[in-house]
């Protein structure tokens, strides 16, 4: 059972302004708060989608030139997983937040075996992203985040 | 055998020639002149005749003329080296008459096949490279004859466009600057990490074929300058491919995909932030910047005069456990020579763009996954996870890769384009630690994880003809972009 919710426009509006004088923070968001999602809105110059599924809220932003990123909260407030696609990834060091340094880490320990997808997957952290020139796909989660009653392959 | 016949038929009529030139009172009346096959490909030898008629015992003898390659008093022609579709003219004329003369036309095509090798890759590099298929590129100065061949590059169906090392290149291509004046860079990420490094310019010849004045990129390591933007590091986890020739597991990437130029129309346009793939970087630092299409990196296939449509990649079967090195052919066109024809194969078209451009949808145990492709530059067939298909990776430095416990695992999957065709695909994935515990550098079972999609890598063209259409171009087929084999 899924519901469409739309963000109220005027508090959608306030808050555009307020970060329209304001200096973006970083994105942040896997692991940030729920709030971070109307700051990707901003930067992506994107539209919000967003679908209450009672164990989880995905809000899902298209932006202009058709990439996708769904960020995936907690009813707790926390952002336990990102997904995107489009001809280019996004900024995985403003999306990913302070995880995008460990990702790394972990993706450069790893032997290079050859032309493969990227997958780091650490008890703290899952990140894999694949995909070509044109068409990128990726997700990160954070296992201990996903509400009960949430599998990991229901972040997609 | 041919050959030998149309000989024996050229002898007869230096015979007769020979018997009639000693008669008065005779006269040549007319000539015709045939040479075939039409079209052939550069260096090519072909018989020609001319049969000449007339009353008494004229004589048979012809002088043989050629616009351009060479042809033999017995009317041998050997076609010259073309890099587009040439027309030329040969004449035969009576010697008895020369008032009486006939021609016939030869089109001459590139050369359009290019020998691949999959094979250990360049050495020395710190590991040997699997299930990769190189070829040999010349790039020169535009308009000039400072050429250099730059061997073991990565043939690569999954992107558009030329990229060399700045650590193997030789000579020096002038770099190219962006509307601003300063010089252009570029930032590619690709499955596994990314390149950086300045757009310059050469000519490209590959077999027979010609990309005049193309825009190709030079891959730098992180120690030279410009620095690499954090906007363009960050698109992925993955390391600078163009560090060294054992970060990118070869000399450069020839990307002979899809599409015609690597970016295309989303770097062209103020359709939202502009992308971090072209840099403007004056002296003060680097920039993501608008380029033309023009300006953008192009799939050298696409600019050749002909054979410009799309490629075919062949390589033959491999058995389980591999083989040490494999020959094949990656020849250009499709339906454009007697060598490229689509024959039986199956056309999956792919979205130009959108979330899954480039993409087939492979079903999997009765799951699709819209946003898997085909590509030569991946090594093995990469799908879905362990969870999921139920085969554990590795252990140790291999967990990239899939290691069933029943080798070979038998598997079946269905790909399906957008034009609605289907056809199944059955594969074997082998043990990759039994594979890499052989010397050898080509396997058709090697498979690993993927989530969420289906890679099919090099493995999977082991015994096909493999077919890229790229994007806007007519085929036989229709038009691209499209996979088929």
């Amino acid at each position: 059972m899924t519901k469409l919710v739309h963000f109220p426009k005027r508090l959608a509006v306030l808050l555009l302004c307020a970060l329209a004088i304001l200096p973006l923070p970083a994105w942040a968001v896997l692991g940030d708060s729920a709030a971070s999602v109307l700051n990707d809105q901003a930067r992506m110059k994107g539209t919000l989608r967003s679908v209450d599924v009672k164990a989880y809220m995905m809000h899902e932003i298209t932006s202009p030139a058709g990439s996708i990123v769904r960020e995936y909260v907690s009813p707790g407030g926390a952002v336990f997983g990102v997904v995107w696609e489009g001809q280019f990834p996004p900024d995985l060091q403003q999306l990913l937040g302070p995880y995008y340094q460990q990702a790394k880490q972990a993706a450069e320990q790893r032997q290079r075996q050859g032309r493969t997808a990227i997958s780091v997957e650490t008890p703290g952290l899952v990140v894999q992203q694949t995909g070509h020139p044109r068409s990128f796909h990726g997700q990160a989660y954070i296992p201990q985040l996903i509400p009960q009653g949430v599998k990991a392959s229901d972040i997609r | 055998m041919r050959r030998f016949r149309l000989l024996l038929a050229v002898g007869g009529v230096l015979w007769l020639a020979a018997c009639g030139s000693t008669n008065n009172g005779t006269s040549v009346t007319g000539i015709t002149t045939t040479c075939s096959p039409s079209p052939i490909q550069s260096g090519q030898m072909i018989q020609c005749t001319a049969t000449v008629t007339g009353t008494g015992t004229f004589s048979t003898t012809v002088v043989w003329m050629a616009t351009a390659g060479s042809i033999t008093a017995t009317g041998v022609f050997t076609a010259p080296v073309v890099s587009g579709s040439t027309s030329i003219t040969i004449t035969a004329t009576s010697t008895q008459n020369t008032a009486e003369k006939a021609s016939a036309t030869v089109i001459v095509n590139p050369v359009n096949l290019q020998p691949i090798t999959v094979d250990p890759g360049p050495q020395p590099q710190t590991f040997t490279t699997v299930d990769e298929a190189f070829t040999s590129v010349t790039v020169c100065l535009p308009n000039s004859n400072t050429c250099q061949t730059v061997g073991h590059v990565l043939v690569d169906t999954g992107s558009s466009g030329l990229r060399l090392l700045s650590s193997v290149l030789t000579i020096p291509l002038p770099q190219q600057n962006d509307s601003s004046g300063n010089p252009l860079d570029e930032c590619m990420v690709f499955l596994d990490g990314y390149v950086w490094g300045p757009i310059a310019l050469a000519d490209i010849s590959i077999a027979g074929e010609k990309a005049a004045s193309a825009p190709v990129q030079v891959m730098i390591p992180d120690t030279s300058s410009p620095p690499v933007p954090g906007s363009c590091s960050s698109q992925t986890t993955g390391p600078n491919e163009g560090n060294s020739v054992s970060a990118l597991g070869a000399n450069g990437v020839i990307g002979v995909g899809l599409f015609q130029q690597d970016c295309g129309f989303a770097c062209t346009t103020a359709n939202g932030s502009i992308p971090p793939v072209y840099y403007d970087c004056p002296a003060s630092g680097c920039n993501p910047t608008f380029v033309t299409l023009a300006q953008q990196v192009p799939n050298p296939v696409a600019m050749f005069s002909l054979d410009n449509n799309g490629v075919m990649i062949f390589l033959p079967s491999v058995p389980p456990g591999g083989l040490g090195t494999v020959n094949g052919s990656l020849i250009f066109g499709i339906g454009t020579q007697s060598n490229n024809g689509l024959q039986s194969a199956t056309v999956y078209t792919v979205p130009a763009s959108g979330p899954n451009a480039g993409d087939i949808t492979t079903t999997f145990n009765g799951v699709s996954y819209p946003s898997s492709f085909i590509d030569s530059g991946s090594n093995g067939i990469l799908f879905l996870d362990s969870a999921t298909t139920g085969i554990p990776t590795c252990s140790g430095n291999y967990s990239s890769w899939y290691c069933p416990t029943t080798s070979p695992d038998s598997l079946s999957a269905t790909n399906q384009g957008t034009n609605g065709n289907q056809g199944v695909v059955n594969f074997s994935i082998e043990n990759a630690n039994s594979l890499f515990n052989t010397s050898n550098s080509a396997f058709s079972t090697l498979g690993g994880p993927q989530t969420g999609s289906f890679d099919w890598g090099l493995a999977f063209f082991f015994g096909r003809n493999v077919f890229t259409a790229i994007e806007n171009m007519n085929t036989p087929g229709g038009p691209g972009p499209y996979f088929a084999y």
